[in-house]
This record gives structure tokens, C-alpha cells and sequence, in this order.
């Protein structure tokens, strides 16, 4: 199904302004790419976000941002609370109390609700085969309780929970390869996109809303707060993320590995890295042999993903 | 909705457990969600054959953890859906979060709670101290004292849980093992009239309402929270006119009636045992072995805990000389059990004198015999004529000390 911008932008908003999130907040545009991209399908949808800045940001009561149902539970059991909302739906539809409208269930879940606290949940409700579109708002930290690590955190950044000290330069650990994970738990379709790269972003989402069986897409957000850049920065923090290959564009489908957007030209990860302040302790020149292992690992698994994309 | 009584009841040897299952079974909820642990799993189990051969129409969903058990039931409660799940001990313990989402959401899920001690050291037998770990936690509470209460306390929970003044989820407790794996004699209504019963859940709100979108779970900040937790105390506190109220119509279905307590040999006793669940039984058996011996003892059950029925008790109590509250639950450094804090509480509120002392029993599944109970008995006759409670308040039956 073909995105149509103008389409688009004469949808309503279902992610009403005046939200509390921060300047230069990626997470309500990613719901709003999202949402649009579901909305195009004329296709309606319930929502659930557990604990994290998105939550905190669009629901304080008696103020809600939200114009479509949306539902917080707690923060690690998003995935069951919202599965059991779709299997209630379909129990209803088998009993004739509700007609099929083939309403899309989706959860906008922060990387620590999902990699961490969450990976049990999200695993179980693959495993069974409950039909949610499961996005990660992944920006790579616990954001909302005041940045600390997540292990989506990348190797070598600073949180408030990997300070960089005189003897521990920031995270001393990669981060877990979560979309691998899922596709590898079952999930007939997952993927990770940008959102700079919205209309790649947004046709992920309509595959995952027309694939029958559970979805996952991670989608990089850049986050001004967290990874210190100015708030103006987010887009193209975004895009330099997919052109470093540190993030890059791809879709798992029922095993079949595919790159969606391959950039014209790799760039160095140093790029990237000097564009943000949490790695800024990085280029002493002590901690060189940092950065060079931060790129060794992306060209390791930009190789593999390659190969893996090769395969039939 | 005022059913004529059955006639000819349906009488069946059923363990505890079965009478669960039987119960859900005739009810037909939408969702179940349920994890296996011991002394649930005949539910689970048994539930999952129900399921297999078609029996009801429930979504059965086999979670991967008690957490998520009630993560979904609350999820499904959201849609509209009559959710329930059945769990105990560790379990419990590990939902502990979101018993409190459930009751924060007012969503009237049904849980059977196979009371099971906490670890450590491993124990997985019977005592309250999983329930009453999780007595605060909004959720309205009854304990069954045998085979047929754990049968007829989990259908009348529906109706106490749904009804429009109460939109609370509840939990029916019984002993793990000694009523949930031993038969017992249970009168089971005929299906229709269970369905009629309980009738159909008419939600009052449903996150697939997608005309009129709603925000469930929002943040709340200090300007709202309290007011949001008074309405929950309203709440609660209206069960003690709801569970009468049920009671009184499953009576009139069932010929058996219920209250929030119940007296046993009480009127005239001038000593006596308040207790809850199935130990009741054995301390029934007491009462009767001292009225033989022409001693004056009662016994009180509270069968509903949360919300406390203070007024009851306190009426039911009110000049009696001396009584023992049995605690089968722990409460490492308080002042007491709950049962005898709250009981005491109740009379030095109403400015009511009373001699209580407090027994933890039970632990770990240990055994409480009548002859026991005859010693509390003899104790709180003496207490009764010195006037005077010997230290300590708060004592440990039939421990290795
Ligand atoms: C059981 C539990 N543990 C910890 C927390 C504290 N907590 C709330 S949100 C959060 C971090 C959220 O991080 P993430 O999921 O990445 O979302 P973000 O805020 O970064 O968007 C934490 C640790 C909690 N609410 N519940
Ligand atoms: S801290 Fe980051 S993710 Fe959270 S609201 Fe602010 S910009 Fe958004
Ligand atoms: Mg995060």
C-alpha cells in the first residue's frame, strides 16, 4: 500500500497537541507516523504504552493526548495486558457481540520496557500468538526515570548509571540485538526503522498491520535530553544513525532477512558519535580503543546482516 | 432475578480445587488467564480440559507467569471482558503489583486464591499468609471454611465483585491441600440457574469502544490520587451491605445462606475463638467437646476479611469474657496477626472492653486438632475468671520453641 503524503497530512491527529514531552521529543512523532500509517488503511486501533516518558507525557489526569483508547497497565506487562485485549476482541467477535473491524492493536513501549523489564512478556504473547504490533520507542536509555542504562544502551555511552569515572569509562557492554531476538522467538514479521525515514517507518507498519500473527518494530529515537544534542538535532541524529550503519534499516519477514534502505555511502560511526554528548568522554585518547571497537561491531554486524539478507 | 430454590440439589464429591473449576465452568467467564503452581494446578489442569473438550467458551490464556496472568486479566477486564484466574502463594506474591492496577482500574476480576505459605524456607502448604500479605491491596476478600463455601463463595464473588456500587476484583481464599486436594461433599446448582445467577457482565466502560476512545491507567499526580484512593475506600466499604445483600438472594437459589461472619455456638458462650478459614472446622469440633463437658465456648468465622467487619464482630462478640484470635498467617514484628489487631481495634474504637489474646497456628500447613482448641478454650476461661492475661498477647500453638 502505497504512502500518499498529502493523504496524510489531511488525517486528523490522534496524538493531540499540547502533550508534556520535551522539545525535540522523538517518541510522539513516531506515534504520530505510526498512527498515520494505520489510519491510511482506514483501519481502527487500540493502544497501550507501559511506564516510560510516553506514558508519563500524554496522560496526566485529567488531561489525556490521546484521541484514540489507549491503556497503561504498569510498566513491564504491556505486551499481556494489550494481547488480552485482542483476544478478548476476537472472543467477542466468535460470540457475535462485536462486529470484526479489524481494529489493529498497538503498543509504543520505551526500550526498557521492552529489552529489559518487558522481554518475558513481549516473549510469552509471541510465543502464543496474540496479535499486537509491538513498537519500541528505543531511545537507548530509562529515559524517563533520569537516564540510566538500558541494554539498549550502547557500548561506551554515559548514563546516570554508567558514568563515565576514572576507572569505568560509561557502558562497558554492547547492546542485545532485540529485532534478531524477536524474529528468532517466532514473531512473523519484525523489523527496525527511523524516523527520518518515515515512509520506509510507516510501509514497516503497515506490513506488520497486515501480517496475520504478532509484530515487533524497534524504531531508533533520538532523545535531546538523554543523549545530550540540541533539541533541533532529532531528525538528522536519526539519519546519521542509519547512515553510520550504527542503526540500520531492515525487516525480518517469517525469517527472511531484507535491508530496506542501504545508505549511498557508509559513514564513519564517529560521526555519530561526536554529534552527541553522552559519548563525549570517548575522545580522550584514552578511550580510543572504544570507538574503534564501537566500529568494528557495527561493520561485524552490517557484514552479517548483508549475508543474512543474501540468503534465500 | 429472584430465583425459586432447587428442589433437588445435584450433590457431588468434589475436591476444593474441582469446586473451583466447577464454579468457573458453570459461570463461563470470557478470560481465564492462569499459571501452574502447587496446590493450584488441579484448577489450571482441569480448566484446560474443560477447554479441550469444548465445555466453555472462555479464551483460555496460558500466560507465562502469574504477573502475566493478571496482566491479562486486567487487559481483558478493559475490553469488557469477565476475566478471572486462580493462583496462590508465590504466585500471589509475584502479582503483587498489579493486584493493585486491578483494583486502582476497578476491574471486578475473580481470583481463586489455594492459600499456600511464602518461601523461604520451601513450604507449599497451606497457610493465609498470601492473602493476607495482600490485604490492603483493595481487593475484597473471602475464605471458605470447607468443600461447599469454596463452591459458593466463588459464585456469589461475581455478582460481589460486579455490582455497580463495588467494581472491585476479589479474591476467594481456601486451604490449600486440606480443602483443595480432599473430596468433599458439595450441592452444585444446575447450570442455567449458576448462568442466571451471575447473569451477564455489563461493563461500564471498554477500551474497544472505539467511537468514544477512552485513557485507562492515567498518570496521576498528587492533585487527583487521593481523591481517586477515597472512591476506593467508598468502595470497598460498600461490600459490607453488597456480600449480605448477594448472600440473601443465593440463599433463596441455594437454601444456603451466608454473612460476612458466622457464629458458631456463640449466643451464650462466655469464651470464644474467632478464626478464619477451613480451620474453623476443627475448632467447631472443640466447641462441641466443651459444651459436652458443659463449658460455655462459641466460635465466630469471619468469612469475608477485606473489607473487616468490624460491627459484626464487635456485635457478635460484645461481652463475651475473653476471646482468642487465630492469626494462620505471619506478621513478623507486629503487633500480632492481622485478625487481632483489627479485632482489637474494633472494640477499643467503639470504647467496648475486651479481653483477646492472639495464637499464630497453622504455618506451613501444621495441622490444628480440636484438642488444641480445647486448651485455648481452658486458657481463655481462665483468663476470664483471674481477669488478667497472662503474658505474652501473642503466642505460637503448638510450637518447638
Ligand atoms: C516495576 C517497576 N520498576 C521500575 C520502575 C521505574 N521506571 C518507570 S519508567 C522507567 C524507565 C522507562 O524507560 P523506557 O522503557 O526506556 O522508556 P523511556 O522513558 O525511556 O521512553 C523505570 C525504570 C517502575 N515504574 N516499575
Ligand atoms: S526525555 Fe527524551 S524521550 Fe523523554 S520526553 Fe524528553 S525527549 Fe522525549
Ligand atoms: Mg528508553
Amino acid at each position: 500500500m502505497a504512502i500518499k503524503l498529502k493523504e496524510i497530512s489531511n488525517q486528523e491527529e490522534k496524538i493531540a497537541p499540547g502533550h508534556r514531552a520535551c522539545h525535540g521529543c522523538p517518541e510522539t512523532i513516531i506515534v504520530r507516523q505510526v498512527l498515520h500509517a494505520i489510519m491510511a488503511m482506514g483501519k481502527p486501533v487500540v493502544t497501550a504504552s507501559p511506564t516510560g516518558c510516553l506514558e508519563v507525557c500524554t496522560s496526566p489526569y485529567p488531561q489525556t493526548a490521546w484521541r484514540v483508547p489507549w491503556i497503561h497497565n504498569a510498566f513491564e506487562n504491556v505486551s499481556s495486558t494489550l494481547a488480552a485485549v485482542w483476544t478478548t476482541y476476537r472472543h467477542f467477535i466468535k460470540l457475535g457481540k462485536m462486529e470484526d473491524r479489524d481494529i489493529k492493536f498497538v503498543v509504543f513501549g520505551g526500550d526498557g520496557a521492552t529489552y529489559d523489564i518487558g522481554l518475558q512478556f513481549i516473549s510469552g504473547v509471541i510465543e502464543r500468538g496474540q496479535h499486537i504490533i509491538y513498537i519500541c520507542l528505543n531511545n537507548e536509555a530509562y529515559m524517563n526515570t533520569g537516564i540510566q542504562r538500558s541494554a539498549a544502551t550502547p557500548l561506551g555511552a554515559w548514563t546516570t548509571t554508567s558514568p563515565v569515572g576514572k576507572v569505568i569509562p560509561g557502558k562497558t557492554e554492547h547492546r542485545k540485538n532485540m529485532v534478531g531476538m524477536m524474529a528468532a522467538n517466532g514473531a512473523p514479521y519484525a523489523a527496525q526503522a527511523a524516523p527520518h525515514a518515515w515512509r520506509d517507518l510507516m510501509t514497516k507498519v503497515q506490513k506488520a498491520a497486515s501480517i496475520e500473527g504478532p509484530s515487533y518494530i524497534d524504531v531508533i529515537s533520538p532523545c535531546p535530553r538523554g543523549w545530550r544534542f540540541p533539541t533541533d538535532e532529532t531528525i538528522y541524529l536519526s539519519r546519521l544513525a542509519v547512515e553510520t550503519c550504527m542503526w540500520p534499516l531492515y525487516e525480518v519477514e517469517y525469517g527472511k532477512y531484507r535491508i530496506t534502505s542501504r545508505p549511498t555511502e557508509k559513514k564513519p560511526v564517529i560521526d555519530y558519535l561526536k554529534a552527541q554528548r553522552r559519548f563525549e568522554h570517548l575522545f580522550l585518547p584514552e578511550n580510543k580503543h572504544i570507538i574503534d571497537e564501537i566500529q568494528r561491531k557495527v561493520d561485524e554486524d552490517w557484514e552479517r546482516l548483508q549475508k543474512l539478507a543474501e540468503m534465500d | 432475578m429472584v430465583e425459586a430454590m432447587v428442589k433437588k440439589p445435584i450433590v457431588k464429591a468434589l475436591e476444593g480445587d474441582k469446586a473451583v473449576t466447577e464454579a468457573i465452568r458453570q459461570i463461563n467467564p470470557d478470560v481465564m488467564a492462569a499459571y501452574p503452581v502447587t496446590p493450584q494446578t488441579e484448577i489450571v489442569m482441569e480448566f484446560a480440559e474443560l477447554v479441550a473438550e469444548g465445555l466453555v467458551d472462555t479464551e483460555y490464556i496460558r500466560v507465562e507467569s502469574e504477573h502475566a496472568a493478571m496482566s491479562s486479566c486486567i487487559g481483558a477486564a478493559s475490553a469488557g471482558a469477565r476475566a478471572m484466574t486462580a493462583t496462590c502463594g508465590p504466585g500471589l506474591a509475584l502479582m503483587w503489583e498489579t493486584l493493585w492496577v486491578t483494583s486502582g482500574l476497578r476491574c471486578p476480576i475473580v481470583m481463586a486464591v489455594v492459600n499456600r505459605s511464602l518461601s523461604a524456607p520451601l513450604n507449599i502448604l497451606t497457610d493465609q499468609t498470601d492473602m493476607m500479605g495482600s490485604r490492603d491491596s483493595g481487593w475484597v476478600q473471602i475464605y471458605a471454611e470447607n468443600h461447599q463455601e469454596v463452591y459458593d463463595n466463588f459464585i456469589q464473588a461475581v455478582r460481589i465483585a460486579e455490582h455497580p456500587d463495588v467494581m472491585l476484583p476479589i479474591m476467594c481464599g481456601h486451604a490449600g491441600f486440606v480443602l483443595g486436594h480432599t473430596l468433599g461433599r458439595v450441592e452444585v446448582l444446575p447450570d442455567e440457574v449458576v448462568r442466571k445467577f451471575v447473569g451477564e457482565y455489563k461493563p461500564l466502560y471498554s477500551i474497544l469502544d472505539i467511537e468514544h476512545p477512552k485513557t485507562i491507567g492515567a498518570y496521576d499526580h498528587w492533585d487527583y490520587f487521593f481523591e481517586h484512593r477515597r472512591q476506593l475506600f467508598e468502595a470497598i466499604n460498600n461490600v459490607l451491605r453488597v456480600i449480605p445483600e448477594i448472600a440473601q438472594e443465593y440463599g433463596k437459589i441455594s437454601g444456603r445462606y451466608y454473612g460476612l461472619v458466622e457464629s458458631y455456638r456463640l449466643d451464650d458462650a462466655e469464651v470464644a475463638i474467632l478464626i478464619i478459614g477451613s480451620g474453623a472446622g476443627a475448632c467447631r469440633e472443640a466447641v462441641d467437646a466443651m459444651r459436652q463437658k458443659g463449658v460455655k465456648a462459641g466460635m465466630l468465622k469471619v468469612r469475608c476479611f477485606r473489607p473487616f467487619p468490624a460491627d459484626e464482630i464487635v456485635k457478635a462478640l460484645k461481652g463475651k469474657k475473653a476471646v482468642a484470635a487465630m492469626d494462620r498467617c505471619e506478621c513478623f514484628g507486629g503487633e500480632g496477626g492481622p485478625l487481632f489487631i483489627e479485632a482489637c481495634s474494633a472494640f477499643f474504637n467503639r470504647g467496648l472492653p475486651m479481653k483477646m489474646i492472639d495464637y499464630f497456628y497453622g504455618l506451613g500447613g501444621r495441622d490444628t486438632v480440636p484438642s488444641e482448641f480445647c486448651d485455648i478454650f481452658r486458657e481463655l476461661f481462665q483468663i476470664a475468671e483471674t481477669d488478667k492475661i497472662k503474658p505474652p498477647l501473642v503466642r505460637y500453638l503448638a510450637v518447638r520453641e
